[in-house]
């Protein structure tokens, strides 16, 4: 079986559609009308120039715009209105473009948070300390163990997030990310600013993250090559419009897109 | 020793003391401004409220006598000859509790995303009302409170220390209040198990969590709302605390509400983001404000006690803005 066949195997039904989605902040259009889906166990990306629309998009799905048309399901219902944190107990978890990580935390205390949707023990139990709470948070405390080795962060356990480097910060946000165990990991460019070495590293996790775990995976990013190694399917976006959707190889050859990309002469 | 060394010991003793119960009252505005960053003007009107509930449960009052009386031209006033002091301990917790619901509810729902200075000023409301709601509720008559706390001067500590004198000087030994000893006790247990709490636990991670990044902590499933519910069961709790001893100390009485205004000073020094800076800002106040009255109060006729905090929280303003322990304000260019 070829490569490519065998990728298509392992890509089962749609998770995540979003259908008509037109987003504006008072006058100013930033999504009008974008329809696309997400598959599970893909890993989707989702390009264009800046100010495409690229991050409003992972916002609306993600919970922290609203749009004023259209309609998000996911897991073949239509959600309502949902607010962040209630989309990430459905399991869809997320990277910001400019790292969210609680700064003054440990890399630890970090991913543990990550645990937090999974974490069921009450009030009343942790006051108590003994028991229950105890035992649950030993065992997270192991999957959290588990994610450091994956990403390699062993050396970095007990030091306050604020203090690493920024490659480094990425990687933890990723580990917090992987600790929710989502279905769908959102990723908004998970390698801005980073060196060849750093984002070859990423390239692997988020390839890793996607074959062992199965996790479906949507990620915006700008630098092209990663993007079409990476991903099973593109969708182009360009002023809030989608000008393309498809196979990297659709969308390489894609002329709307090269004229995007490239600036086309008018005359 | 001279007496006049062991004198400046029992000074800068009973300055701890006092140290500590500003202490308490600052630790409450630290819970709420650090997760939420909103400055608790309400604070110490919480403590009284506190203190007010405490007693009424404990000695069996009806709660708006008054109210009931004049609307329906009855006598009420007593249910009955109360309750046991622990179980009216966890009834005034579940009052507090309660009260953070409605709080959330009614006031800080509608004022997300606000600026700072907005819910301040919802929290003057607060403390305004919750005054007046009180009195309403409790009736504004002064109330003694005995949760059965020892109190007074311990005879024992005055015995120990009158053997430290050299040989034949005039010295009766020193003077500790017994129910400050308590308090200051009850004050570091507080903080041991608040620290614990934070640390180990799902909800005290959820905390820091939400006190470091408000968006990330979205992002990891954590509904603000459910967690101020949380910080200000646990600030209400702190008042708690902090009503049962300032009342136990000086009555239950409308001008407990103004210990709280003491506490600024201590968050100045300590910074208004740091659990162990509210303790030891508490302290040097205490110490401070008890040294400088016994020194040169005299020199300049007494009751420097009153104004000797603030002037030093405005001396230390000019130098580390952000309090001893505080967050580092950088600017970034």
């Amino acid at each position: 079986m070829s490569a490519s066949a065998d990728r298509a195997a392992k890509i089962g039904d749609t998770m995540l559609e979003v259908k008509d989605i037109t987003l504006s902040f008072g006058g100013v259009k930033a999504l009008t009308d974008i329809s696309f889906d997400i598959k599970e166990g893909e890993i989707r990306a989702i390009i264009g120039p800046n100010g495409a629309g690229k991050s409003s998009m992972l916002n609306v799905i993600s919970g922290f715009y609203h749009p004023q048309q259209g309609e998000v399901w996911f897991n073949g219902k239509k959600r309502g209105p949902m607010k962040p944190y209630q989309v990430a107990r459905q399991g869809i978890a997320r990277t910001f473009q400019n790292i969210a990580l609680f700064k003054g935390m440990s890399t630890l205390d970090n991913l543990m948070t990550g645990r937090m949707t999974q974490m069921k023990t009450n009030l009343f139990w942790q006051a108590i300390w003994k028991g229950p709470a105890e035992k649950e948070e030993l065992e997270h405390r192991e999957r959290v163990e588990h994610i450091i080795d994956f990403l390699g962060i062993q050396a970095i356990r007990k030091t306050p997030v604020g203090r690493l480097p920024y490659g480094m910060q990425k990687r933890v946000e990723l580990g917090r990310a992987l600790a929710a165990e989502a279905k769908l990991l959102l990723l908004d460019e998970p390698m801005a600013g980073m060196n060849l070495e750093e984002k070859e590293d990423m390239c692997r996790f988020v390839l890793d993250v996607n074959d062992e775990f199965g996790t479906t995976i949507a990620l915006i990013e700008h630098d092209m090559g990663v993007v079409m190694d990476l991903s099973d399917r593109v969708v182009v976006l360009d002023y809030g419009q989608k000008l393309a959707d498809g196979t990297p190889d659709e969308v390489r050859s894609n002329q709307a897109v090269i004229d995007a990309y490239l600036g086309v002469s008018h005359d | 020793m001279s007496p006049d060394f062991l004198n400046l010991i029992e000074v800068i003793l009973n300055g701890l003391m006092a140290g500590i119960m500003y202490a308490l009252v600052a630790l409450g505005f630290v819970l709420i401004f650090k997760a939420s960053g909103i400055f608790n003007y309400a604070q110490g009107v919480m403590a009284l409220f506190a203190a007010l509930t405490l007693v009424g449960f404990q000695t069996g009052q009806v709660p708006f006598a008054h109210l009931i009386n004049a609307i329906f031209g009855t006598n009420v006033h007593h249910w009955g000859d109360g309750m046991n002091t622990f179980l009216a301990i966890l009834l005034t917790m579940g009052v507090m509790i309660l009260f953070a619901w409605l709080v959330e509810r009614f006031v800080l729902k509608h004022l997300v995303n606000q600026e700072p200075i907005i819910l301040f000023m919802a929290t003057i409301g607060l403390a305004f009302f919750m005054e007046g709601f009180g009195d309403l509720m409790w009736g504004a008559d002064i109330k003694n409170m005995d949760v059965g706390l020892p109190s007074g001067g311990s005879f024992w500590w005055e015995d120990v220390t009158k053997t430290w004198a050299a040989e034949g000087a005039e010295y009766y030994g020193m003077y500790i209040d017994v129910l400050d000893v308590w308090a200051a006790g009850i004050a570091i247990l507080l903080v041991i198990a608040l620290t614990l709490f934070s640390q180990y636990t799902k909800t005290g991670r959820a905390l820091r969590a939400v006190a470091d990044d408000h968006q990330a902590a979205l992002t990891v499933g954590i509904s603000l709302r459910s967690i101020w519910v949380v910080v200000w069961s646990i600030a209400g709790f702190v008042a708690l605390v902090a009503g049962i001893m300032w009342g136990s100390k000086s009555g239950v009485q409308f001008s407990l509400s103004l210990i709280a205004l003491k506490a600024l000073p201590v968050l100045i020094l300590g910074g208004f983001t740091s659990i162990p800076g509210a303790i030891i800002g508490g302290l040097i106040i205490g110490v401070g404000e008890k040294l400088f009255e016994y020194t040169i109060g005299g020199m300049i006729g007494g009751a420097t006690e009153n104004w000797f905090a603030y002037v030093l929280a405005l001396f230390f303003l000019m130098f580390r803005p952000q309090g001893l322990f505080g967050e580092r304000i950088i600017e970034r260019v």
